[in-house]
């Protein structure tokens, strides 16, 4: 066996030179970030630098830690998949003001869930890579690449929008802050989602069309009313904590549902049963009781279904076809029987009755006894069995009597599947209630 | 002992007993039955399921998940594909082993949430930019889907890419009574990592060498841009040359290992039905039928649809001279036949109607 042993570094920066332009704060920022690693000690391969695109998005490359460098404005997604499958892993975020514009919802997202991650965006106002165009952060008037006359949005407020959807540490400051990096280590050290705020200069853009510098900086922050210094924390765990909290008590897994073949069927070729009712009467599940009483008997069943989008209003057709073989999903048949449960259903099934071969059968409600078609009609009459049957059980009952009238598998099946299932008592009466009508 | 299922739930059986212990996807019909399972059984699995934001971040989150351990799933439906382009590009590029499930409906757009179709063969194939391949599987029926997305976790290791199970509304959202020795398979082993040297590596080009996961002993690099093998970018023309030459060649140097087709040869026929998917079903019966009236037939279903497997398919078109290509899109898949089967009619038996095909249509175009 391998043992490796992990020192902690003297520095966690590889000896590359970075890549950025004279001026650019983006460099000052790294720095401060290799100083709150070396303050926290942690193991290089543990730590995962997940960058963004843009100037910033180069980041990950002059560390030697572990790296992720994905599309531009998910990096945020990336590191909530690391941190959830590995929580053991210290996940920060490198991203520039443009990933909080294009990932934005994934900021929002972020921060309400707390997941347990660093985001620390080097915010200059502008797109440095691309050519320094205007970004979500561009305060108003500033001159850009794509705002010549001076820039017309507003600048997202970065800090309060993540603070006040759950942040558990929300920092805003500037690369030149003395205490930079002993702030990025404390947001590191928080178990929830942490975020900084870090304005700096891109001097080959921003700085050039708005003689923008430090000092303006300070000035611009204070002219927007942007709040700065730490302004929000808080130690709750993260998501991924709360995650495996909630996991646990969530039970056992469900062991897979096995139905026993105990019957017997008397069906040579297909045969497809049609129920056209109304939504929210429980058609589906009748339906789905029904073919399990045919897998009871041995038949091979598949169900396929029909309703509208907003599933309690309008119709609900369950078409189950029965084979004593195997066999594939195929355009499902014209019904051989239809059980005709409501005016919903009948409005659906418009097409459908004048297809029906004179072979076929139709089982329905009193209201539909002189329905036009070829099929024979037989009428089930629940109320002749005395009791009144709820609504949401008529679809069960008239079911019932159709398989005892067409014969192809022992209603005793039908009752086995109910008994096996949920509401197994009122489901049982439906039954009697279906059966009672066929005298 | 019967089961009723329907294929979103063999779908999540299969990932569970491949070892999936990372779900992300966002709600979108006919898909949402494998979020819906997934967000319940994972977590007492021992995974963690998520519903993302959207489609971006749900794939984003397994991507990153698979870096730092996890056998990796999301599932949607075509418009969900669409976001998910940019990443699938990731995943090729970064060599991340992830599993995509498209259940199809009718399109373009919006379309038909309800309705079946296959109209996403070429999308998945061509739906992120540079073109570089990816792998897609095709399940026939429920008991298939189990199978082919456990097969879906091994390939996806194996090769180091994302591999789709591409399937239907029909196959996804139908219970069907299935045999429980169906819902079985040999659980693929723990995946084979690499915990030092460079995490990529180009030579010989169609060698696939183990991934590199976060948190393993030495730090590890991953990234989406052009690389060098130590995951630096690069703009040398060399090493580029030989990241692409890599990205093709470790899945077109073994197709055999990934080739998945049922063949049913009849000898002496000269008609080869080609069907994949829920039409596979439409398509034995109509070969069946075919040879009851004392005709000769042949047929295969593909269900590894990219790579084409185009060893198999010649094999099968030996002595062939019409082939019938169904499917419920406007002839996607045919374009792959015709350029394999340059010697035969090739035609289309095509619905793009949301109704299956009828054997009876597929009969009728192989004579
Ligand atoms: C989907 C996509 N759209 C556009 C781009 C082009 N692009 C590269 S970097 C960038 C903006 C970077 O700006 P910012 O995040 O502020 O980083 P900076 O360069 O300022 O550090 C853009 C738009 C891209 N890479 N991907
Ligand atoms: S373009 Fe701007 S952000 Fe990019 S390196 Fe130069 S100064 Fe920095
Ligand atoms: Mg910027």
């Amino acid at each position: 066996m391998v043992t490796t042993t992990i020192t902690t570094l003297g520095t966690y920066r590889n000896d590359r030179p970075y890549p950025f332009c004279p001026g650019c704060g983006h460099g000052q920022i790294l720095d401060r970030l290799n100083d709150a690693l070396i303050e926290l000690g942690r193991r290089p391969d543990e730590v995962v630098i997940v960058s963004d695109i843009g100037c910033s998005g180069l980041s990950d490359q002059y560390f030697d830690t572990s790296a992720f460098h994905g599309l531009h404005g998910r990096s945020i997604t990336y590191a909530t998949g690391i941190k959830l499958a590995n929580p053991d892993l210290t996940v920060i975020v490198i991203m520039g003001d443009g990933g909080t514009g294009i990932g934005g919802t994934h900021l929002l997202s972020a921060a309400r869930r707390n997941v347990g991650i660093t985001v620390l965006v080097m915010n200059n106002m502008n797109f440095g890579m691309t050519g320094g165009q205007h970004s979500t952060t561009t305060i108003e008037g500033a001159v850009t690449s794509t705002t010549p006359g001076g820039n017309l949005e507003h600048p997202l407020d970065i800090c309060a929008t993540v603070g006040v959807n759950g942040a558990a540490f929300v920092y805003r400051g500037t690369s030149f802050d003395d205490d930079l990096a002993s702030t990025i280590a404390d947001a590191i050290r928080t178990p929830g989602f942490a975020l900084l705020d870090v304005w700096d200069l891109c001097t080959a853009y921003f700085v050039r069309s708005n003689a923008f510098s430090r000092r303006a900086i300070a000035e611009t922050m204070e002219a927007h009313g942007f709040e700065t210094g730490l302004l929000r924390r808080s130690t709750v765990s993260g998501y991924e904590a709360a995650y495996r909290q909630a996991a646990d008590s969530t039970g056992e897994q469900r062991a897979p549902r096995r139905i026993p073949t105990s019957f017997t069927h008397d069906l040579a070729g297909r045969c497809s049963l049609l129920l056209a009712g109304s939504a929210g009467a429980k058609v589906n599940s009748a339906a789905r009781l029904i073919g399990e009483g045919a897998i009871r008997s041995g038949l091979w069943v598949s169900q396929t279904s029909d309703y509208p989008v907003t599933v309690k209003t309008g119709h609900s057709l369950a078409q189950v076809t029965m084979t004593p073989d195997p066999a594939p999903i195929l355009p499902i048949p014209a019904p051989d029987a239809l059980v005709l449960l409501s005016h919903d259903g009948m409005r659906q099934v418009g097409l459908t009755l004048p297809a029906l071969r004179p072979s076929a059968r139709v089982f329905t409600t009193p209201e539909f006894a002189r329905i036009e078609t070829d099929a024979r009609v037989e009428v089930i009459d629940l109320e002749r069995a005395g009791s009144r049957v709820p609504k949401a059980s008529v679809a069960l009952a008239v079911g019932a009597a159709a398989v005892d009238r067409l014969g192809v598998y022992p209603v005793d099946a039908l009752r086995e599947a109910v008994q096996a299932g949920r509401f197994a008592d009122k489901n049982l009466e439906a039954i009697e209630a279906g059966l009672a009508a066929n005298g | 002992m019967r089961e009723y299922i329907d294929g979103a739930s063999a779908i999540v059986r299969g990932a569970l007993d491949a070892g999936c212990t990372f779900f992300a996807g966002y709600p979108i019909t006919p898909a949402s039955g494998i979020l819906m399972h997934m967000m319940r059984e994972l977590p007492r699995a021992g995974g963690v399921a998520i519903q993302g934001e959207d489609e971006i971040a749900s794939i984003g989150m397994c991507i990153g998940a698979s870096l730092a351990g996890a056998r990796s799933m999301t599932a949607t439906s075509g418009p969900g594909i669409s976001l998910y382009s940019e990443n699938i590009g990731l995943a090729v590029m970064g060599e991340v082993p992830l599993v995509i499930v498209d259940v199809q409906r009718l399109g373009p757009a919006t379309g038909g949430a309800t309705t079946v179709g296959q109209g996403d063969v070429q999308f998945v194939r061509w739906g992120t930019s540079g073109g570089y391949p990816i792998i897609a599987l095709a399940p026939t029926d429920a008991a298939d889907a189990y199978r082919l997305t456990v097969r879906a976790f091994e390939l996806a290791d194996r090769f180091r890419c994302p591999v789709f199970v591409l399937t239907d509304k029909d196959v996804a959202m139908t219970p069907v009574t299935v045999d429980p020795d169906d819902l079985r398979a040999i659980p693929p082993g723990p995946r084979s990592v690499e915990t030092h040297g460079d995490p990529y590596r180009y030579h010989p080009p169609g060698e696939i060498h183990p991934l590199h996961e976060f948190g393993r002993g030495a730090p590890v690099r991953f990234t989406g841009s052009t690389h060098d093998e130590q995951a630096f970018i690069t703009k040398d023309r060399s090493t580029i040359r030989s990241l692409n030459t890599h990205l093709i060649a470790k899945i077109e140097d073994h197709l055999h290992e990934i080739e998945l087709v049922d063949t049913d040869p009849d000898p002496g026929a000269r008609t080869l039905i080609v069907s994949y998917g829920v039409v596979a079903g439409a398509a034995r019966v109509a070969t069946q039928a075919i040879r009851r009236t004392g005709r000769n037939c042949s047929s295969v279903v593909v269900r590894s649809l990219w790579p084409v497997p185009e060893a198999v398919l010649a094999k099968a078109l030996v002595g062939v001279d019409r082939v019938v290509v169904a499917e419920l899109n406007p002839g996607l898949y045919r374009r792959e036949i015709e350029r394999v089967a340059q010697h035969c009619d090739v035609v289309g038996v095509n619905r793009i109607d949301g109704h299956l095909i009828d054997p009876k249509d597929i009969m009728e175009a192989a004579w």
